[in-house]
């Protein structure tokens, strides 16, 4: 049911340092449950194993992301995400558990250039530890003054998510720091 | 700059990363209780200088409360510990203990 629905910035680009645009329709589905309970549910339904403690693992349709002790995030297709909040409720009946469809909740950018200056860009406006996150692994951080989750997809392609109603003050935060006038060079 | 390690995610959060919520190990005084003991679980804090247990929050993070003992002068930092702990775990006085012989859990 993705028919009239638009991602936050409606496919914006930023080019500079590194190029930023805005992915587009996102399917995101976030669980609550004991993740140990319900590791075999979520690879029933989404084809992957249950990732460890801050990793992010992907499938052949799916991504799942390790939020909390309590919580991972399902990366799909826009259109399945109906699907996989009632597939997941039905796999895991009878556990305590709170699944919810919250695509149209969020915004998914993609960071694409040369690694130093992914790195440069994202090390200028978050305190998080960008010498040390390898592909692989999710950071709940913040990006200045908002909560944002960042990954590196390959070294040359970075992901941010943030909440939709940030997502104009993300997407111009990521590009003034990707200006071309603000190289620095310590990446 | 006071950097603590999430006991839930394991992440190295700074400070502006964290929600602070005061002191930790607090015993709460509820209805029933005398107007003094509620006054002080309330509003009264010893404010002291060095060893000092506290409550934080990964707000920009994992979202979980956890415990975390550290110095109030020098920032130094003793340990973190999950926000389900009564009291101050052993290997945390220890920790405390090796680097402040003359400090004790009063
Ligand atoms: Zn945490």
């Amino acid at each position: 049911m993705s028919e009239g629905r638009v991602s936050a910035l409606g496919g914006a680009q930023s080019q500079g340092l590194v190029n930023i645009r805005d992915i587009g329709l996102q399917g995101m589905v976030s669980l609550r449950a004991d993740l140990a309970q319900a590791a075999k549910a979520v690879e029933q339904v989404t084809g992957v194993a249950m990732p460890a403690m801050r990793a992010i693992t992907s499938g052949k349709a799916c991504s799942v992301a390790w939020m909390s002790p309590d919580e991972v995030l399902i990366l799909c297709d826009h259109a399945q995400a109906d699907g996989m909040v009632t597939a997941l409720s039905k796999a895991l009946a009878g556990q305590h558990h709170l699944a919810v469809n919250v695509s149209d909740a969020r915004a998914l950018f993609g960071l694409s250039g040369p690694e130093g200056a992914l790195r440069d860009v994202l090390s200028k406006i978050t305190p998080a530890d960008l010498t040390t996150l390898a592909p692989g692994e999710m950071r709940r951080t913040r990006l200045q003054q908002v909560a944002a989750a960042i990954w590196f997809e390959t070294e040359a392609e970075a992901r941010v998510i943030c909440f939709r109603s940030v997502a104009r003050y993300v997407f111009d935060l990521l590009a003034m720091s990707a200006h071309t006038s603000g190289a620095v060079g310590h990446h | 700059m006071l950097t603590f390690q999430c006991p839930y995610c394991g992440v190295q959060a700074c400070e502006t990363e964290l929600a602070a919520g005061g002191e930790a190990h607090l015993k709460r005084f509820g209805p029933g209780s005398s107007d003094e003991d509620f006054e002080g679980y309330l509003f009264l804090r010893p404010n002291v200088k060095g060893v000092h247990f506290e409550r934080w929050r990964h707000a920009m993070g994992c979202g979980k409360w956890f415990l975390a003992a550290r110095c109030t002068a020098t920032l130094e930092v003793f340990g973190t510990y999950p926000a389900q702990t009564t009291e101050p775990p052993p290997e945390i006085i220890a920790a405390i203990k090796a680097r402040r012989p003359d400090w004790s859990l009063s």
